[in-house]
């Protein structure tokens, strides 16, 4: 099949960015969306036009690395990664805008190329258990419900890849941060050190320049992982609760 | 890279969910009023002296404890200051959602979001504009558009709602209203941690849907009921 | 403990005579002195790590600030060393080429991770763990590295469960085991099908822990090219940050390399698209041994490549094989032909036929193998591509009739549900297609005991080292290694070579810096300046198919002489003819890709005489020369008892060969069966 792409050309984060309108020929259905733009790539090297950046690695949905809005929804038209998209979901003379995640908190480094570096820090701010290595105790010493497990396992599942933040009206990185919250504050483990998180957690986000969540669900419809609001609620809850103790 | 800065010394109050809370909290605080202004403009239908008995006793309440008009007053300055919380907080955020977005998108579908959801803002706009209209209708400026008396609470009601175009402001007003309470009830209940579960998310739609339908539908019934001309002087 | 003999190898009559397997590699490579495991203590094996932790000499805790470590890599292995060692007071640089390290290729590790804590009161133990590991492994593993990986795997376990990785537990809270790969007992640990993605990013938060703490400094989407030694030790690294294109120096007093295996070689595996042997092929050329290069693993149950696009493949779990069964058509006329279509007596279930006890089960080697046995007789199915379909079917059909639909479901409802998003059909209706890809990689630079390289102060963990798995990798063992290593052995063994720093500073200026310096600039400019007609993906994929056809399920002494001589001269034509756009001071994939695959064809090459030298089958690495009268393994533990340890004599001259023999003392070689 034969699709045309609109993609945004950046060559540098300092540099102004365009759209720029490439047709390609002999697309299979087959083809994984990457895959796709690996054939414009070669295309455009033969050419001696220097190839579109994007980001993938795992190419198996599980990374994060990817991550691209595609006729202005994250990750595409189905529930799953970019790099899990295959071009079956789109029809022959189609035209496809490839856009990059739009956040001031996730600079473009490169045409469709974001830095994400925002959500590393977010975690450096307090997604962890303090435990120094060789200081745990015997796995079995603390039972952990199973539904407890399960619920943390759930929202554990989180790939970091910023989806909800580039489907956010807000540019909220709130699913993201109660994604972890949650992650770690249904288990046992996570307890002690709940209400110094949240707090380090969210003060960390608003400094990075994410939006503020209105609660609109946009995020969790553009989860590859599928991530309810619960853990928004719950990122409220553990909020309102280290206020309450004097945080 | 290297990475950058990190928070020192976070205080929770000082967050974006500060501001959310507030804003729930002060939207709470309108629909408990909207429901009890409501139940009060449906004393219309018990007719002229009923309604006025009401209003008059809206000012004498808690008297001698209080001044005449003095509960009246606690209300009133009750809801500016939530007023003030719930449109500044609301601007705050604004401008901060503004600001993480500088660059907007091409191309951009909604896939989750109700229509409600999204036009919290302008919606709530358009209320704040209509409240300014409401009190100089009825409370600061009494104007009477069809040119009587302003003094007798009941005829004014009578005489502004037996205008089309006044009844159709007033509809559309709560057609907003409608609107911003089916996803700030919704909204509020996330904020204040509520919604932990599906059920929980799904009971807090539903009472969305219901104040919406309750409150809105409730307020419309006397305007419509004016201009029907069930209700008369 | 168990009460297995202490037996020193004994010989299989069924074996060739000594002296009998040739010197295939002849005139490929230089015979060098033998060399061997000088850290490991003597003594019975139980003791030895104790032993070994006893007699590393500490580091003061308030010297630690002064001493400086470089780690490359996120993934287990290095994440766990970076968070571990910086707790510990260290200064740690920790690198990755990902945006972030929570991005290392660990994360797609789908099956568990195996520890002897014999929960299930199984007769499992440590000693069992480390006999399976050693055999599954073909007898191409040093005992006393087994033997600790599975001391400290308990430890692990309970690290992970303290960090919040929330593993699957029984309805009592108890943590749940599943056997895995074949094993009798039940000690794979496991979070659904992603434990991989759970432990790493329990390693990448303990990581970002520390980086707040100011003792860990990251540096993401950073690639190192060089590394830097100063009088014969390695002091630092050349790394190219590949944001902004700049070519940074950074010196250490020691340089520990985490960056993972090197299957792309292949082109097409289940790696990641960035994982390259750069890292510690740069280190290669400085002096470290390569050992074992061609132990590969090859993975049966992956989903088939769909057309010349495919960019890589993909993996689905091996437990499929429970309920599937693997079958071609008998006639190649009947393979173009709708799969429901083909009558029962028109089907070959060929494992089931040829290894009627083990059936559809057989180890992943013999399973991959067969199933390009039967593509190769043209029997295979699904889309031809370059001319031949390369696929089998895997058949529920049966097992949806025992099972149910819903049985079925909930067993693989998420593997099921991969296979439809990637190649378009319902596996709940046509049998799906499977074909065998490269999965992980046995061999890696040479370390002894302690982990560190055959280069002073270069310690090398994780997939990037060979010690661990022979020449055979078991299920769920890659997860335990990496966090072994990064964890609980690195952070001990490290400390005895910090003991005698901090080192001499490294000027800037130094002509060793220099040197890496400059190598690294002229590559890059060679690499954009030579303006030939070629991208770099048409090279790897070319590389690519000539290590799978040669180098891959099958090989043979013509088969890998023929390699070698094409490898050579594609690498010619590459450095003469590759076209990279764009320049160096920015982000450029295409350059970054240009590095790496200059890499792989020295590699590749290397990979090709280490399989020519070894005329024997032993786990991932089947010599055609080398098989049973029913073409099963055969092994010559005679003659190739030993790691083949390869030492880099300079472009164009043949590599040195150092063997290191294999003495097990603890543990009896057997010739393995599955019929």
């Amino acid at each position: 099949m034969k699709v045309t792409l609109k993609i945004w050309r950046q060559p540098d984060a300092a540099s102004q960015g365009a759209m720029h309108t490439y047709e390609l020929d002999e697309v299979s259905e087959d083809m994984s969306f990457l895959e796709m733009l690996d054939v414009l790539n070669e295309n455009l090297n033969a050419a001696g036009e220097e190839p579109v950046a994007f980001d993938s690695d795992c190419r198996e949905g599980i990374c994060g690395m990817c991550g691209l809005m595609i006729n202005g929804e994250a990750h595409g038209p189905e529930v799953t990664t970019t790099c899990q998209l295959h071009m079956r979901s789109f029809k022959d003379g189609d035209e496809i805008v490839i856009e990059p995640w739009r956040a001031d908190a996730f600079p473009v480094v490169k045409d469709l190329v974001v830095d994400r570096g925002a959500f590393d820090r977010i975690i450096q701010a307090g997604g962890f258990i303090s435990v120094n290595t060789g200081s745990a105790p015997e796995a079995h010493s603390v039972p952990v419900p199973r539904e407890d497990a399960l619920r943390a396992f759930n929202v554990a599942t989180c790939i970091g890849c910023g989806a909800c933040v580039a489907a956010c009206p807000n540019g909220s990185a709130s699913l993201f941060m109660g994604a972890k919250i949650t992650h770690l504050g249904e288990l046992p483990q996570g307890q002690p050190e709940r209400d110094e998180r949240v707090v380090s957690m969210v003060a960390q986000h608003d400094h990075e320049g994410f939006g503020g969540c209105t609660n609109i669900g946009e995020c969790t419809a553009a989860c590859p992982k599928e991530i309810p609001l619960d853990v928004i609620s719950r990122l409220n809850w553990d909020l309102h609760q280290a206020m309450r103790h004097g945080h | 890279m290297a990475t950058t800065t990190l928070v020192k010394g976070a205080r929770a109050s000082r967050s974006t969910i500060t501001l959310k809370l507030l804003m729930a909290a002060s939207g709470i605080l309108f629909i408990l009023f909207v429901l009890a202004h409501m139940y009060g403009n449906l004393k219309a239908f018990s007719g002229h002296d009923a309604y006025n008995d009401y209003a008059e006793h809206l000012r004498v309440m808690g008297e001698p404890m209080v001044p005449r008009e003095g509960f009246l007053w606690i209300l009133r300055a009750a809801l500016i200051v939530a007023l003030v919380v719930h449109v500044g907080s609301a601007v705050a955020l604004w401008k901060r959602a503004h600001r993480a977005r500088s660059t907007r998108y091409v191309v951009k579908k909604n896939k989750a979001s109700s229509l409600s959801s999204r036009t919290m803002r302008w919606g709530g706009l358009t209320l704040l504009l209509f409240i300014i209209w409401h009190l100089v209708n009825f409370t600061i400026g009494k104007v009477n558009v069809s040119g009587g008396s302003t003094n007798d609470p009941y005829n004014l009601l009578v005489d502004t709602f037996d205008t089309w175009w006044m009844t159709l402001i007033y509809l559309a007003a709560m057609l907003a209203l409608a609107m911003h309470l089916h996803h700030g009830v919704w909204s509020s209940a996330q904020t204040l941690g509520l919604t932990n579960n599906a059920r929980a998310r799904r009971n807090a739609k539903t009472l969305g849907w219901i104040l919406a339908v309750v409150i809105a539908g409730g307020f419309s019934l006397v305007p419509i009921f004016v201009l029907a001309g069930v209700i008369t002087k | 403990m168990t009460d297995m003999p202490d037996t020193t190898l004994t010989s299989d009559p069924s074996h060739d005579a000594p002296g009998d397997h040739g010197d295939d590699a002849a005139g490929y490579y230089t015979p060098g002195e033998p060399i061997a495991d000088t850290k490991a203590p003597g003594g019975p094996i139980e003791e030895r790590w104790q032993t070994r932790k006893f007699e590393a000499r500490l580091v003061n805790p308030s010297n630690r600030r002064k001493l400086s470590v470089i780690i490359v890599g996120t993934g287990l292995a290095g994440g766990s060393a970076a968070a571990t060692l910086g707790e510990a007071g260290y200064n740690v640089k920790s690198f990755c080429y990902q945006d972030s390290p929570r991005r290392a290729h660990s994360i797609a590790a789908q099956g568990g991770i195996n520890a002897a804590k014999n929960y299930k009161e199984d007769g499992d133990s440590v000693h069992r763990l480390f006999y399976d590991t050693v055999k599954g492994g073909d007898y191409r593993s040093r005992e006393s590295n087994v033997y600790r990986l599975a001391e400290v795997s308990t430890n692990i376990i309970d690290q992970c469960v303290a960090q919040g990785v929330p593993f699957a537990r029984e309805y009592g809270g108890l943590l749940d085991n599943r056997s895995f790969g074949g094993v009798q007992v039940s000690r794979t640990f496991y979070a659904r099908g992603q434990t991989g993605q759970q432990l790493l990013i329990g390693a990448y938060q303990a990581l970002e822990r520390q980086v707040a703490a100011g003792t860990v400094t990251t540096y993401t989407r950073h690639e190192m090219l060089e590394v830097i030694l100063v009088d014969g030790k390695a002091r630092g690294i050349i790394a190219r940050d590949m944001v902004t294109g700049e070519i940074e120096t950074h010196l250490a007093d020691v340089v520990v390399l985490a960056s993972g295996g090197y299957g792309n070689v292949f082109y097409l595996s289940t790696n990641a698209m960035g994982c390259n042997v750069t890292a510690t092929w740069r280190a290669h050329r400085k002096g470290a041994y390569m050992a074992n290069p061609c132990y590969t693993q090859i993975h049966p149950t992956c989903i088939p490549v769909s057309g010349a696009h495919q960019s890589k493949l993909t993996l689905m779990s091996e437990s499929l094989r429970n309920d599937g069964r693997i079958w071609v058509p008998k006639k190649k006329a009947d393979c173009e032909k709708d799969p429901r279509d083909i009558p029962e007596e028109d089907r070959d279930y060929y494992l089931e036929r040829i290894y009627p006890s083990f059936g559809n089960l057989v180890p992943r080697d013999i399973a991959s193998r067969a199933a390009k046995n039967v593509c190769d007789e043209g029997r295979g199915v699904g889309p031809a591509v370059e001319g031949v379909r390369r696929g089998v079917y895997l058949d529920f059909s049966a097992a949806i009739e025992r099972l149910g639909k819903d049985g079925i479901e909930e067993k693989y409802d998420n593997l099921f549900d991969m296979y439809a998003r990637i190649t378009g059909e319902n596996p709940y209706e046509t049998p799906m297609r499977i074909y065998p890809a490269v999965h992980y990689v046995m061999g890696g630079l040479w370390v002894d005991y302690d982990l560190m390289s055959s280069i002073p102060g270069l310690f090398v963990t994780g997939e990037a080292n060979f010690s661990d798995h022979g020449a055979n990798r078991l299920g769920a063992s890659a997860l335990m290694q990496g966090l072994a290593d990064g964890y609980f052995v690195l952070p001990h063994t490290i400390r005895d070579y910090l003991a005698d720093g901090p080192f001499e500073p490294v000027p800037a200026d130094h002509p060793a810096v220099v040197e890496a310096e400059q190598s690294v600039r002229s590559r890059i400019d060679h690499f954009l300046n030579t303006k030939g007609t070629r991208s770099v993906d048409s090279y790897h994929r070319e590389l690519g198919n000539i290590m799978w056809e040669y180098c891959g399920m099958e090989r043979s002494e013509d088969g890998l002489k023929k390699a070698i001589d094409l490898i050579r001269t594609l690498k010619d034509d590459f450095w003469r003819n590759v076209k990279v756009l764009g320049t160096a001071e920015g982000l450029n994939q295409s350059l970054e890709k240009a590095g790496r695959v200059a890499d792989f064809f020295e590699l590749g090459e290397l990979m090709c005489i280490d399989a020519l030298n070894r005329r024997e089958s032993c786990g991932g690495h089947f010599r055609a020369e080398s098989q049973t009268e029913d073409g099963e393994a055969l092994r010559h533990d005679e003659t190739f008892a030993y790691v083949a340890a390869w030492e880099f004599a300079g472009d164009g001259e043949p590599p040195v060969l150092h063997k290191e023999d294999l003495v097990y003392t603890a543990i009896e070689m057997k010739q393995r069966s599955y019929k």
